[in-house]
């Protein structure tokens, strides 16, 4: 069953029918029989695409390998946050309150992932994070478990790529909000320890207008690359006005986390995206045959191509799978968390575990460039470097 | 120095390209007197009509800029007449409260019917990249934002200072039953001139998707920046404005080149130090009214 849940009286009338009928017929769950997972995502406001991919992604997990673990009928109770971290809380409070939900899932964006974690604590019940992608989050909370990326996996490695390729001086250009600064101290870190020396550092506000003269500074420094994280959905944006101010002739390349080649937007940014070089835990153009698989049967019932929060949600309902299939149907908060520490996997993006330590994705990352396959701009993927876990938790 | 220069010019095509956004504004704010919160929305149609012909059903981005200015105007004067008319007598509360619910309708209209994501408008090859000149970077689609906002400047000026139809605007803003009085169809010359504003805004709107991006929230997003321009600028003309709008631009662009720290502030703080020197805005005049 996946429903939202205004049509929740819908569902009970439906419910009531099916139980009066159902006496001659086959007998309806009994609620003792069933998961529910309360998945907060944003569904509106600018963040919405983040949302309507996990959601697409869960209902095809769900539509591939049926809606019963363990003898028990897994229910979605989807909740709209508005990526608002206050609207989270209330979510996830009456998520667990009134509908005893046995799992909370989703979180788009890290405040709202920070602000639901007291309430995976306290009522012992695993938080699963299918999008937020800061370091700290896990730390917040035992029940938290991360089916994502973290910033710091994606910019160190795309760091030391950089090193060993040749790109002596960047800029760095990012937006100034948490993400943003966890993924420019991480690629700061590794590259200037590798040698590499950064020209010219410039944070851009979250809401902002035009990246005009910040990349006309960015143009004067004459730096080898300039190493971009800006969020999803202003990464159009960047990629034109770079073109258009003639950076790519001027010898500039564009390296970063693969927020900024994001699949969902690539296609539309034009050519002047060709040949930015990006590091990320996912492409589309992954060449298995399990992501083949996978690429078409998104394409097919929804009509584009699935990006990586799509990949992060997919993996996050397997995740809940599993784990009730190990505790054989157990309910019980603690149980599943053990029992989803140490998960190992073969994901559409490749082979993935989560850490028993930090509870954290472990993931290759690969280096992808972005060129043209059968008419479409893809990241296609040419190195990889394996099994890469969060460096960017809090040293003890 | 070719950095300034280059940094001047993107200065003064955003500049324009505000002053094509916010013009509108000031004509309803400054003439009518009507305090409309709902102009980003306009833009934001025109944003949305232009890139649907020329993206949806292959339109040529020049053919589709008279038709983002037409739609939104269109939209304009339908809901003037139906809504905003009942509006103008009641108080500066009223108007504030009505337009702003209007805003939050056309975000979340647009994001259902055309989802959440920005949206890009395909230009053509023409307008694309800079070129140089004596060193300095132009860029093309930035140069023809400043000539199509430049000739639409001037012949706004012209219209209100030197037609029969300017004279009677103004005519209708100083004294409207006056002007009634002596045989001028004061709402006609209203619901034109607001239609005109919507065009305008539609234009801007259609205009800006390149450079500032275009998404269901662009309404909310630039008002701030829209409201800026009127105050700064004053309401009283057009020029005030335009000036207002030039200097604005230029400001935000080399605030954001020079102190790139400071960058997203140096616009309030211009708009601070005026309008404690000047209250009225620039161009002000000092309580005509």
């Amino acid at each position: 069953m996946f429903e939202r849940k205004q049509l929740s009286h819908k569902a009970v009338w439906a419910a009531a029918v099916a139980a009066i009928a159902g006496l001659a017929a086959v007998a309806p769950a009994k609620a003792e029989d069933s998961v529910k997972v309360g998945l907060i995502l944003p569904m509106t406001g600018g963040q919405a695409s983040t949302g309507k991919q996990i959601e697409n992604a869960i209902k095809l997990y769900m539509q591939q390998n049926g809606d019963t673990v363990a003898g028990k009928k897994i229910e979605i109770i989807l909740r709209d946050d508005g990526a608002v971290p206050d609207k989270t809380k209330t979510a996830a409070q009456e998520l667990i309150v009134n509908d005893k939900v046995n799992f909370i899932a989703g979180f788009g964006v890290t405040p709202a992932a920070l602000a639901a974690a007291p309430l995976a604590t306290q009522a012992k019940i695993p938080e699963v994070v299918m999008a937020a992608g800061t370091s700290i989050i896990t730390e917040r909370s035992p029940y938290i478990v991360r089916t994502s990326f973290t910033l710091a996996q994606s910019s160190t490695i795309i760091a030391d790529w950089a090193v060993k390729n040749g790109i002596k001086k960047v800029a760095t250009l990012t937006s100034d909000y948490a993400p943003g600064n966890d993924a420019l101290n991480f690629f700061k870190q590794n590259f200037t320890a590798g040698g590499g020396e950064v020209v010219e550092e410039v944070k851009t506000p979250l809401a902002n207008p035009d990246f005009a003269p910040f990349l006309q500074r960015m143009k004067d420094a004459k730096p080898d690359a300039i190493f971009v994280f800006v969020p999803a959905g202003q990464g159009g944006n960047f990629m034109k006005q770079y073109a258009e101010r003639g950076l790519d002739k001027a010898g500039i390349k564009v390296i970063g986390p693969g927020d900024v080649t994001d699949d969902d937007l690539l296609n539309n940014m034009g050519d002047a995206v060709l040949g930015t070089v990006t590091a990320h835990l996912y492409s589309a153009a992954h060449p298995s045959q399990m992501n083949k698989d996978f690429v078409a049967a998104y394409k097919k019932a929804y009509g584009n191509r699935p990006g990586f929060m799509a990949v992060s949600g997919y993996d996050g309902i397997h995740l809940i799978y599993e784990a009730l299939k190990k505790t054989n149907g157990d309910t019980d908060g603690t149980k599943l968390v053990e029992a989803m520490k140490g998960q190992k996997w073969e994901s559409p993006r490749g082979p993935i575990s989560i850490d028993p330590e930090t509870r954290d994705i472990v993931q290759n990352i690969y280096i992808r460039k972005v060129e043209k396959v059968d008419g479409e701009l893809y990241n296609v993927e040419f190195a990889t470097f394996e099994a890469v876990k969060d460096l960017g938790k809090t040293k003890k | 120095m070719t950095s300034i220069l280059t940094n001047l010019f993107d200065g003064v095509a955003y500049g324009m390209l505000l002053f094509v956004l916010a013009c509108g504004l000031a004509v309803t704010l400054g003439l009518m007197n009507f305090v409309n919160l709902a102009h980003g929305a306009f833009a934001m149609a025109g944003g949305y009509v232009c890139m649907v012909l020329v993206n949806r059903m292959g339109w040529p981005f020049f053919a589709a800029l008279p038709l983002a200015f037409v739609s939104a105007a269109a939209i304009g004067i339908v809901l003037e007449r139906t809504l905003y008319r009942h509006l103008y007598a009641r108080s500066h509360l009223d108007q504030v409260l009505f337009t702003i619910g209007l805003t939050f309708m056309s975000v979340a209209a647009v994001d259902y019917i055309q989802g959440s994501s920005r949206v890009f408008i395909n230009l053509p090859a023409a307008l694309q990249g800079q070129f140089d000149v004596l060193g300095v970077g132009i860029g093309r689609y930035r140069l023809m934002i400043i000539v199509i906002c430049g000739l639409l400047t001037i012949g706004l000026q012209m219209v209100l200072a030197k037609t029969r139809f300017g004279s009677r605007l103004r005519a209708a803003v100083d004294d409207p039953r006056a002007a009634s009085g002596l045989g001028i169809n004061v709402p006609q010359v209203f619901a034109f001139t607001f239609a005109f504003g919507c065009g305008l805004a539609g234009l801007g709107g259609a205009l800006s998707a390149e450079i500032l991006g275009l998404d269901p929230y662009f309404p909310l997003k630039f008002m701030i920046y829209f409201l800026i321009v009127v105050t700064v600028g004053g309401s009283s003309s057009i020029t005030g404005p335009f000036l207002a709008s030039l200097l604005l631009g230029i400001g935000d662009v080399a605030g954001k080149y020079y102190v790139p720290k400071m960058g997203p502030f140096v616009i309030y703080t211009m708009m601070i130090v005026i309008l404690i020197w000047r209250p009225n805005g620039l161009f002000g005049r000092t309580a005509a009214r």
